[in-house]
Order: structure tokens, then C-alpha cells, then sequence
């Protein structure tokens, strides 16, 4: 569905250029959810909109839907549907009449125009808020209605910008299942961008991580968080000495005396995957699998002596993956635009 | 062709639904210039030779330049907002875009100025047939030019939409004065006429005056021709290129 190679766009800014996008190459097969995910600001929003012919790109090539979005934009634009990040039906203009000039902007006759434009009501429950101005709605209704714009020509392939931002969770989840059943139903291509973490990891296939204009990180948010993040074991010992001792224990340092110890500590060294960090009376470690390194860590730890208050597990989240990615935290600076 | 035809119809459509949906809004927009027919028409008469014939064709032209802007200032919204982005993602053609709005534009700007002139009879004003006809051309070719320079304005406003707000502010009340709509300015000193000579409205707005007088002979209509063809073609191809190059 979408095939990008090279991708970059560079804003001029009085005299400074800025590399907002830096060569991305992208493949999306047919029926894949993907969520786009990033920081503000790390050109989420300048791919989607190079994706959706809204920008030209500065070099680098891209088919959307089997056509190329520099030689044939109109194509395109006929094949994808697009749901901003902003609302999309005009301030002065009732939901159904927006529906209907949509269908007739795709080259539908007013009666069929009429005829989706009630389909699509009907599909996003939107019936009793036909006849009012976007403005009297909930945001939640406003973002169905955007999405309803975006399915007239029912497109093989939505793009969607930041689409549950602002809303209330109980709107977030009525959007998705929107969303959710869409797919089901007509088995859309669905790219969106977001930047809730928990969103991209819950309902997405695929997660793609870009930060600074490029991709960083590219697959299911289960094997990303594996593969780049590992699990967390938190523990609290009763003394700051004790916490000490089982950091260096996990970093393999120190030397366990108790019969078969030496042989657990190496497993538990073994497992580890960052230096453990400790604060006070708590020690954290990063591990592949908490739930099998854990039991052998407590147990080298009683051999040594130490006692263990509290225990706990932590399975990562896609904050974790950007964490290990780039240092920085996901939510630090994403806040919503 | 047909592509194109059909999507000026589609942005037609929808941009004149709501005024067909609520046509009371057309009248309040008229708000203004209809206080300026009664109580300024009243005024004046007198003071100018006949009046109605003078002070009419300034209150079309006056509303020729408030409509196009009000327009601007609507596809600013639509821009600040998703609703333009949403359409430009459609296989819509970006021309008819913009020619759809400047149609509905010049729709309703006819029916004001129909409204305004027949409101205008019983006052006194004189129905010259051949010269109304020929003024109202006049004004849509007008309004078609300060219309799309209207949303070029809006399309180089965005993100923040200040300077449309500024250049409306500062150049449209200047302009529209020192025109003559409304007041002389023959009778005024001597930098207010240099300075009625160098603003293209003012030919317009007198060759509009000599047309309502029936004077379809007066030169003075060759000027203001001129001016709003100048006007009309600045406008269009600004706005083409501003549409095309991306928004």
C-alpha cells in the first residue's frame, strides 16, 4: 500500500533549513494497522502529509495505493482517505452537507453523494446530529464526523493524524472502536500517527518509531519491547548497605559464598542487561525476562544475606523502547499540540 | 473540462447551501451599507446634485469591497481550521476551488446590489436600464479580482491568520474612503484629490457613478474599465498560482 524510499523534506526558515524529515524508507502491505509514533516535532506529521500529496517531498520517491505521489498526486488523492489533525468539516456547514459535498468533491452524483452521506451517518451513529453545525458537537462526535468524511470514497488505505488527541477516554475508546470495526469489516489499510504510548501498543500491529526525522525503531510492540527494552525488576531491600550489596550483585561484582551461589549469580549477571541502578533502599534492574530471572536473583540474594522488602516485575512499555533508543523519555516533551 | 465544471459546482454548492439555508444572514450582512443608504442617502441630498445617483453606485462598490473580504476572511477560517486541508486531499481541482467561492461571492454580492437598488427607487433613485446593467458587469468582474486577492491574503496568513487582520484593517478603510464612496473628494483639498487619483477605486467608483447617471458615454467608464480589468487579472493569477503552489 504505501512504498517510500528516500523520503526527506527540508523547511527553509528565513535563512536556516531545517531537515524536518531525513530519508525515510517505508513499506506498508495491504491491511496492516500501523502507528506512527514520535515526539512533536519529529516529523510525523510532514511524512503523513508528504504521504497524502499535501507537501511536496524535497527528494525521495513514494507509491500511496500504486501511485507515485510526485507524478501522479490526483491519483492518489482519488485512492486514500485522510483524516487530519485538525477537524475536518467547515465551521459554517451541517454534518450531512459536508458528507454530501465530500462524496460530490470524489465524483459521486448528488443522489449517491446524498445516499453515502447517510450510509456513513449510519455507520458512525451519527444520524440525529446530521442537520447541525460542527460546532454544537462533542469532540467526540466531531472526530467521528471527520472520520466519516474521510471513508466517503471507502479508500483501500486511511491515514490518520494524532486521531484520539484531545478527547476524553471514554470518546478515545469510542473512536477506536470505530476505527477497530472499520477494519474489520472493510479490511482498510490504516496508518496513523499518535502519541499515546499505550494506544500505539495496544491496538497497532506494527509501531514505527521516529525521532529527529528518521526511523529508529520498526515492528510489532511486543518484539520492540523485547528486543530494545526488556523487562524491569524493582526491588527494596531494609538497609542502603544491603541495597548496595544486591547491585553488585546483579552486576555480577560481588562474590556469593553460599553452596551454589556463584552459580546463580552468573544466571542472574547473565541476565541483566544494564548496570543496576540503585536509590535509597531500591534497586532497579532491566532484564529479557523478569518473570525467570527474578526468582533466581531473590534466591542468590538470600544466600548472600540480603533481605529482600518488596519485589516486582515490570514489563516494559514503547516509553522504554524510545528510552533505550535515544535517552530520552517519549513523554518528557510530547505534549498534546 | 467537465471535471472542472462539476467541482466549481460542488464548491458552489456548498459554499452558497448555507446562505440558501439561512438567506436572513444575507440581510444582515447588508446591515451596514442599507443604514448608509437611508440615513448618509438622506444627508447628502441635496449636497451633491441628485443625490441617489451619486451616493448608489458608492454604496455598491463599498459592498464590492466588503464582500470579497468577508470571503477571505471565511476561507481563513477554513484554512486556520481542517476543513480546506480535508478538500485538498480530494481530487478536487485547486482552480475550481477557488473560482466555486468567488462565484458564490458574486452571487450574493448580485443579489445585494439588486436588493440595494430596488430599495433605492422610492428614495428617488432614477432606473437608468442599459447603465445599471453595465455597472453591475462592472462590479462582479471587480469582486471576482478583489476576491481571489482576498484569499491569496488568507492563504499567505496561515498559521496565525495576523496578517490578514492587519492588512484588512489598514488598507481596506483608507482605501474605501478615500474613494469617494461616500464623502467627495473633489471638494477636498488638494493632497486628498493626488491622493483619490492614485487609488484605482476611485476610477471605478466613478465610472460607476456616470453608468447609474446613465452617462454611458462619460470617459470616465473607460478608467474604472480598465482598472477592474487590472484588478480582476492581478487577482485571478495570484490566487491561481497561490492555490496551485500548495496550502
Amino acid at each position: 500500500m504505501i512504498h517510500a524510499r528516500g523520503l526527506t523534506r527540508v523547511f527553509k526558515l528565513k535563512k536556516e533549513s531545517v531537515e524536518a524529515v531525513r530519508g525515510i524508507d517505508l513499506d506498508v502491505e495491504a491491511g496492516q494497522l500501523v502507528a506512527f509514533l514520535g515526539p512533536n516535532g519529529a516529523g510525523k506529521s510532514t511524512t503523513l502529509r508528504m504521504l497524502t500529496t499535501l507537501l511536496p517531498p524535497t527528494s525521495g520517491t513514494a507509491t500511496v495505493a500504486g501511485r507515485d505521489i510526485a507524478r501522479d498526486p490526483a491519483g492518489v488523492r482519488a485512492r486514500i482517505g485522510y483524516v487530519g489533525q485538525r477537524h475536518g468539516a467547515g465551521e459554517n456547514f451541517r454534518a450531512r452537507d459536508e458528507l454530501v459535498t465530500q462524496g460530490r468533491c470524489y465524483g459521486l452524483t448528488p443522489a449517491a453523494a446524498g445516499r453515502r452521506a447517510d450510509e456513513l451517518l449510519d455507520l458512525l451513529d451519527l444520524r440525529p446530529l446530521a442537520q447541525r453545525k460542527p460546532g454544537t458537537l462533542s469532540g467526540g462526535q466531531r472526530r467521528r464526523l471527520d472520520i466519516a468524511l474521510g471513508l466517503v470514497h471507502r479508500p483501500g488505505l486511511l491515514f490518520l493524524d494524532e486521531p484520539s488527541t484531545g478527547l476524553d477516554p471514554k470518546s478515545r475508546a469510542d473512536v477506536w472502536s470505530h476505527i477497530l470495526r472499520l477494519r474489520e469489516a472493510y479490511g482498510t489499510t490504516l496508518f496513523l500517527t499518535t502519541h499515546y504510548l499505550e494506544e500505539a501498543d495496544s491496538m497497532a500491529e506494527r509501531v514505527v518509531i521516529i525521532d529527529n526525522g528518521e526511523i529508529i525503531a520498526d515492528g510489532t510492540a511486543e518484539r520492540l519491547k523485547n528486543d530494545l527494552a526488556g523487562d524491569r525488576i524493582t526491588i527494596t531491600t531494609t538497609t542502603e548497605q544491603e541495597a548496595a550489596m544486591a547491585a553488585r550483585i546483579a552486576d555480577g561484582e560481588a562474590a556469593v559464598e553460599a553452596t551454589g551461589g556463584a552459580a546463580v549469580g552468573a544466571a542472574v549477571e547473565a541476565a541483566v542487561e544494564a548496570k543496576a541502578e540503585v536509590q535509597g533502599t531500591t534497586v532497579r534492574l532491566r532484564v529479557a525476562n523478569a518473570a525467570a530471572a527474578l526468582p533466581e536473583y531473590l534466591r542468590t540474594l538470600e544466600a548472600a544475606g540480603v533481605k529482600v522488602a518488596t519485589a516486582e516485575t515490570i514489563r516494559p512499555t514503547l516509553d522504554d523502547v524510545f528510552l533505550t533508543l535515544t535517552g530520552r523519555s517519549l513523554t518528557d516533551d510530547d505534549l498534546p499540540a | 473540462m467537465t471535471t472542472f465544471l462539476r467541482d466549481t459546482a460542488t464548491v458552489f454548492t456548498r459554499e452558497a447551501t448555507p446562505a440558501v439555508r439561512e438567506p436572513l444572514g444575507l440581510l444582515f450582512a447588508m446591515g451596514q451599507p442599507l443604514l448608509f443608504l437611508y440615513l448618509f442617502g438622506s444627508l447628502l441630498d441635496g449636497a451633491v446634485g441628485s443625490s441617489w445617483q451619486w451616493f448608489v453606485p458608492g454604496i455598491l462598490v463599498m459592498m464590492c469591497l466588503s464582500g470579497p473580504m468577508a470571503a477571505g476572511y471565511l476561507m481563513l477560517v477554513e484554512l486556520l481550521g481542517g476543513s480546506l486541508e480535508r478538500l485538498t486531499v480530494t481530487p478536487l481541482n485547486r482552480t475550481a476551488m477557488l473560482v466555486g467561492r468567488t462565484l458564490k461571492e458574486m452571487a450574493v454580492l448580485l443579489c445585494q446590489a439588486v436588493l440595494i437598488i430596488l430599495l433605492a427607487i422610492p428614495l428617488g433613485f432614477r432606473l437608468y436600464p442599459a447603465g445599471v446593467l453595465a455597472g453591475l458587469a462592472m462590479l462582479i468582474v471587480l469582486g471576482v479580482g478583489l476576491g481571489a486577492l482576498s484569499f491569496v491574503l488568507a492563504i499567505k496568513s496561515v498559521p496565525s491568520g495576523t496578517l490578514f487582520y492587519v492588512v484588512t484593517q489598514m488598507v481596506m478603510f483608507p482605501v474605501l474612503l478615500l474613494s469617494g464612496v461616500l464623502l467627495p473628494v473633489e471638494s477636498g483639498p488638494a493632497w486628498l484629490r493626488v491622493v483619490g487619483q492614485i487609488n484605482p477605486i476611485s476610477y471605478i467608483v466613478n465610472a460607476q457613478r456616470a453608468l447609474f447617471s446613465g452617462d454611458l458615454t462619460n470617459p470616465s467608464i473607460l478608467y474604472g474599465t480598465a482598472a477592474t480589468c487590472l484588478i480582476a487579472a492581478l487577482g485571478l493569477w495570484l490566487g491561481n498560482r497561490a492555490m496551485n503552489r500548495g496550502i
